[in-house]
């Protein structure tokens, strides 16, 4: 309905227009054969009425949207595709685009998408109002972007889909579910290694859910989970999406982070795992897309296959290039290099700077635990 | 001489605007721009939807990034423009000072760079 008139709020009108003439009528004439085509039908001709009242009240406020003249099949599933890119284009706020997806896609309530990310109600509704009236008014087009232009959009619309994934990381399995959802639909409709390597990438992740925090809401560290109790299936699944993705030429970043995290799904211990090969992923990431996050990580890979000390000399690196002061995973995982060589003064010092920037509670429990057993 | 008129207003205030004052700036505009038909000035002009509708495009490396925005915090944004012709700038500058907006807006008058033929 939104791809037939351009407009949300239309559509919206169009579909309830419909549903009423339904309750209405196919009590008395019958459900028809196919009831969506008839709702949709429905919907177009009560709108072309409302238009053309419209017309007559404010004239040449409103241009009629040609394709209502035009017969057209509908498919389903193309038109979740164009709904997707419509809510991630580019032009939209990285607020708008997430709300949008939540709301329009996803089908939460408004409440639920400002729960989701600590906002009000009204302030969301807001943002949700103005993102439509610039689909309408500048005429973003309901579309799934040509074959030139689908890499960078894509790229937008994972990054909302993964945004939507790491808001329910610790607390919101809902959010997460709902990311995967999203992850896999792209994964079916648009078989692309960098849509495959997300979803990989959301299902490795997801699969360690029930092990990442204890009962007390702490944060449990990679080393201490309770791998039997990993998702199997989930794990398999990510894994041979990962392949998949690795395979096929275009591969990227979220590809190659989902590969670092199938070799710590397979590893039986810790200990065990593949940090040679780890620590080469990270290479390839950070020439990919250079970050110095992706160094951080790096660089706990390498004190994990070199020993602490040059993990350590690789952070400081970054510190004093004036990168990541202010992110509490830096100095965490300083404090945890320092703790590994004995080095106690100094593991305080950075658990205590850690804990100054770090919000989320798990993080900050296990933070707290370290600090009181050193 | 061909001149840029852009003019810079409060677009909140047409937001803002009840029917009346809506009209009626409306009806200023519509005066002003028969007035520079009349006179020759007149090459073209346009009114811009707001600001909330723009998109900014950038190519860096031959890859086309479109984001959201510009989003200057000013008080007053490009709602729209005249092209004219005048004699000099000075005659430019009394058309522009005539232009509805710079009542209450700016209106920045820029000369069109006009390129030799080969």
């Amino acid at each position: 309905m939104i791809r037939l008139l351009g407009d949300f709020d239309l559509a919206e009108e169009a579909l309830q227009d419909a549903f009423t003439a339904a309750v209405e009528r196919w009590p008395i004439e019958g459900t028809p054969a196919n009831p969506r085509a008839w709702l949709i039908s429905t919907g177009r001709f009560k709108t072309i009425d409302r238009l053309r009242k419209r017309r007559r009240e404010v004239p040449g406020e409103y241009d009629m949207p040609q394709e209502l003249t035009e017969s057209e099949d509908y498919d389903i599933a193309d038109d979740r595709l164009r709904l997707i890119f419509t809510c991630c284009h580019p032009a939209l706020n990285a607020d708008a685009q997430v709300a949008m997806t939540l709301r329009e896609v996803c089908g939460l309530t408004t409440e639920q998408v400002a729960a989701a990310f600590l906002t009000t109600a009204p302030t969301l509704a807001q943002r949700i109002v103005r993102a439509k009236s610039k689909i309408r008014d500048a005429r973003i087009p309901y579309e799934v972007p040509t074959r030139n232009d689908l890499p960078e959009r894509l790229a937008t619309v994972l990054h909302v889909v993964y945004l939507v994934f790491n808001q329910g990381y610790f607390t919101r399995a809902d959010l997460a579910a709902e990311a995967i959802r999203l992850g896999t639909l792209l994964a079916d409709l648009l078989p692309e290694p960098e849509a495959l390597g997300l979803l990989a990438l959301m299902l490795l992740h997801d699969a360690r859910r029930a092990t990442r925090t204890n009962t007390a809401g702490e944060l449990v560290p990679l080393e201490e989970q309770d791998r039997s109790r990993w998702n199997k299936a989930q794990i398999q699944e990510g894994v041979a999406l990962v392949e998949r993705a690795l395979t096929s030429r275009g591969f990227g970043p979220f590809a190659l982070q989902a590969a670092i995290a199938a070799l710590h799904a397979e590893a039986p211990t810790a200990a065990a795992t593949d940090w040679a090969q780890i620590a080469g992923l990270y290479d390839v990431l950070n020439r990919a897309e250079p970050s110095p996050v992706v160094e951080l990580n790096r660089a706990a890979a390498i004190a994990m296959r070199d020993g602490p000390e040059h993990g350590l000399a690789l952070i400081d690196a970054i510190l004093a290039r004036g990168h990541l002061r202010d992110y509490h995973l830096a100095h965490a995982a300083r404090a945890d290099l320092y703790r590994r060589l004995g080095r106690k003064a100094e593991a305080r010092g950075a658990y205590m700077r850690a804990l100054e920037l770090a919000i989320e509670e798990p993080e900050r429990r296990l933070l707290q635990r370290r600090l009181k057993e050193l | 001489m061909r001149y840029l008129c852009l003019i810079y207003e409060d677009e909140k205030w047409w937001e803002k605007a009840s029917k009346d004052d809506m009209q009626k700036g409306m009806a200023e505009y519509t005066a002003f721009t028969e007035s520079i038909k009349k006179s020759g000035a007149y090459v073209g002009g346009e009114a811009l939807q707001p600001t909330t509708t723009a998109a900014s495009v950038r190519v860096r490396n031959g890859k086309i990034s479109t984001t959201d925005g510009p989003y200057v915090e000013t008080k007053e944004q490009l709602g729209g423009y005249y092209l004219i012709k005048a004699k000099d700038l000075n005659d430019a500058v009394q058309v522009a000072a005539r232009i509805p907006g710079a009542r209450h807006g700016t209106v920045e008058v820029r000369p069109i760079m006009e390129f030799d033929q080969p």
